[in-house]
């Protein structure tokens, strides 16, 4: 793999030319120093890594990607409408190529509430945004949250201040538009929801345009004690684009976190997620993913019991079709002190063709001995009972398949509690099915 | 013309033949019962007729209409006016009836020319016939068949019969695991179906449901063919002698 070695100089030497030109102060251009440095002895990971064992990320590391101008002047709120979802009483916060466009993004927020670019908090000096950047999504061990943070300028920021609750879902909006050659974005979101506060961010990920894009995308959520939070993530960019994303989530004692990832688009999706329990704390991870054609999706996440009395619940689900590919590695850790740990973790997979992969992993690490800790994993293929049952009524062979497929996909549908979010999931996915079919 | 002709059909599944030559032809307005021991391929000529891929028909036609029915898809079937009555109705989780139902009766009515219901003229519609077989509305918001219990589930097709109203419908064996208000239920809302332009097969091992849904006509079905044909008091004669005894006459009948 010897192209593989050589582009991690291209953004290291790259990096340079950014320090230079991007301003900051000295705490931030320190962690960028630092997370370049790391990355430059990590390189791209290779599937020699136990970690990216199914995942090549060879297409990545091989491609010259630019750094995306930032130039919102090509989107128009209506093709927001179009592809998305909206309400009424929907915040959203659009990000063009990285950056915040304020010419597209509604906000009404009620008093207190912080939701905005998180550059302008940088700029500001945001004491908050100090203390709590790059603290949780780490980069060590991990070369795209390295090159995340070393790139790191623009991104949402958002912080909740004690008690309050935030009635309106916030709507976060990436798109990637494209250039004439691939292009590279690394967003960068800070959620900080204060103590007894409660909230509903939606992450969503589009593109527009043709050419190869890659979103290098990190969000950190540090969900203070007895803080509700309520997190979905859509990933909708086309599919000949790049994802690579880490989600971490610090939740505070007796708090309530849950986060919902549908991945839908890219040709080479990687999501890490990772939620760190408090005492008390009651976390849902669950996630959807929909591949065809030779896309590949891997959904790493980790649940961490640092604290007794925990619990935790995951469901992934997956369909795949074509020559897609998948990949689930679900680490649940219970660390010595994190007795009445309870903690469960599902992965599902509908297979629809006889070439398509799945990849599927429990990995649990118990050091405590009062817990209880449950896994399964299931394979399967569209039950031929059920759908000669749905044909018997009348109803059509490839409109009964996407009904059943849309069934096994139903009770994580039914959990997103944002009701536009919900209703557009469903359409988005009826169209997908109706395309792989073709 | 008869609505259904079938013509020396033959059937298997795998390597076994089930069905060995069966003629029977069904007018609109009748009921026919069908009846036979276990294995005899009762269950089979039900599922033929209703089209699925499990069964390879080697020989023989069916003529629905007129038309080969064989050639359709079962869809098409469905969409011509054939609904079986499931002996094992399919669970379907993550499918709500109320989805499912409107959807196959939109399809239906679609494929004859007529404009699609609406939510409220779908329930509308399926209100009454709800009532008709003791059924709570609550259970079009569950899942298809998902924790029924057993009458439940086999109410659940006579009411979907109701609403579809086929031109022919065939009851696979919808009397097995029935208690007699279950039965009872189950035959009202058949009885309420029977009309001059609609013809119906009852698949039955036991008579008893034949008290309930009076036939026009009983065939008695053993290895794969029809070894007697007769009106109502056939049934009852069976009730007698049984089908072991049955299957010794006709041997020295046909020795």
């Amino acid at each position: 793999m010897t192209g593989v070695v050589e582009q991690p100089n291209v953004f290291v030497s790259r990096f340079e030319e950014f320090a230079k030109t991007g301003a900051g102060a000295p705490w931030l251009a320190r962690i960028r120093e630092q997370a370049i440095e790391r990355f430059a002895t990590l390189g791209f990971p290779t599937t020699r890594e136990e970690e990216w064992r199914f995942t090549s990320v060879a297409p990545i590391a091989r491609t010259a990607f630019e750094p995306a101008v930032p130039d919102g002047r090509g989107v128009r709120a209506a093709d927001l409408e179009r592809l998305l979802f909206t309400a009424p009483n929907l915040v959203q916060l659009v990000f063009v190529n990285g950056r915040y466009a304020s010419g597209l993004s509604r906000i009404a927020l009620p008093r207190g509430v912080a939701a905005g670019s998180l550059a302008e908090a940088l700029q500001g000096g945001s004491a908050e945004v100090e203390q709590h950047l790059a603290r949780y999504a780490a980069f060590d061990q991990h070369a795209f949250a390295a090159l995340n943070t070393a790139f790191l300028e623009d991104g949402a920021f958002v912080r909740i201040p004690k008690g309050t609750v935030l009635e309106t879902p916030l709507h976060l909006i990436f798109i990637s538009t494209t250039a004439a050659a691939p292009s590279v974005t690394h967003p960068r979101n800070l959620v900080l929801a204060e103590r007894d506060s409660q909230a509903t961010l939606i992450e969503t990920y589009i593109g527009i345009g043709e050419q190869v894009t890659f979103t290098n995308a990190v969000t950190e959520i540090v969900a203070g004690e007895n803080a509700v939070i309520d997190h979905y993530k859509l990933q909708l960019e086309p599919v000949n684009s790049f994802h690579v994303a880490m989600l971490q989530v610090q939740a505070g004692r007796s708090g309530n976190v849950s986060s919902h990832l549908v991945s839908i688009g890219g040709a080479l999706v990687r999501q890490d997620s990772g939620i760190v329990l408090s005492e008390g704390t009651e976390a849902t991870l669950n996630g959807l993913y929909l591949v065809s054609g030779d896309q590949h999706v891997d959904n790493h996440t980790a649940i961490d019991h640092a604290k007794p009395h925990g619990t935790s619940h995951e469901v992934f689900k997956g369909i795949l079709d074509g020559r897609s590919s998948a990949v689930f590695n679900g680490r649940i850790l219970v660390r010595p002190d994190a007795q009445k740990t309870d903690s469960k973790q599902t992965n599902k997979n509908l297979v629809l063709s006889e070439e398509a992969v799945i990849n599927t992993k429990p990995e649990l690490q118990i050091f405590a001995d009062d817990v209880r800790c449950t896994h399964g994993a299931t394979i399967g293929q569209l039950d031929a009972e059920a759908l000669f049952y749905l044909q018997s009524r009348g109803i059509g062979r490839s409109e009964a398949r996407d009904l059943l497929v849309l069934a096994f996909a139903r009770d994580i549908i039914d959990r997103i509690k944002v009701e536009p979010m919900r209703h557009r999931l469903e359409q988005i996915l009826f169209e997908r099915l109706h395309v792989n079919r073709q | 013309m008869a609505l259904l002709e079938i013509k020396n059909l033959h059937a298997k599944v795998g390597e076994r033949e089930i069905l060995r030559g069966i003629d029977l032809s069904v007018n609109a307005g009748e009921v026919h019962a069908i009846m036979g021991p276990n294995g005899s391929g009762k269950s089979t000529l039900a599922q033929v007729l209703s089209g699925r891929d499990l069964y390879t028909v080697t020989e023989g036609e069916i003529l629905f209409d007129g038309r080969d029915l064989l050639e359709m898809s079962p869809e098409d079937r469905a969409r011509e006016g054939i609904f079986m009555a499931f002996q094992y109705p399919v669970e379907i989780p993550g499918v709500s009836n109320l989805y499912f139902l409107k959807a196959a009766l939109n399809t239906i009515r679609k494929s004859k020319g007529l404009p699609e219901l609406d939510a409220m003229d779908f329930l509308n519609v399926v209100r009454e016939k709800m009532a008709l077989m003791e059924m709570d509305q609550g259970l079009l918001n569950r899942a298809v068949n998902t924790g029924f219990s057993g009458g439940e589930k086999k109410r659940n097709e006579i009411f979907q019969m109701a609403v579809l109203e086929p031109r022919l419908a065939i009851l696979d064996e919808t009397d097995s695991g029935l208690d007699i208000d279950a039965l009872k239920i189950v035959a009202r809302g058949v009885n309420s179906m029977r009309a001059p332009e609609r013809a119906m097969i009852v698949v039955t091992h036991y008579q008893r449901l034949l008290n309930y849904i009076v036939p026009d006509f009983v065939h008695v079905l053993a290895e794969g063919r029809i070894l007697k044909s007769g009106d109502k008091t056939l049934a009852l004669e069976l009730e007698e002698t049984g089908y072991a005894g049955l299957e010794e006459t006709e041997a020295f009948e046909r020795a």
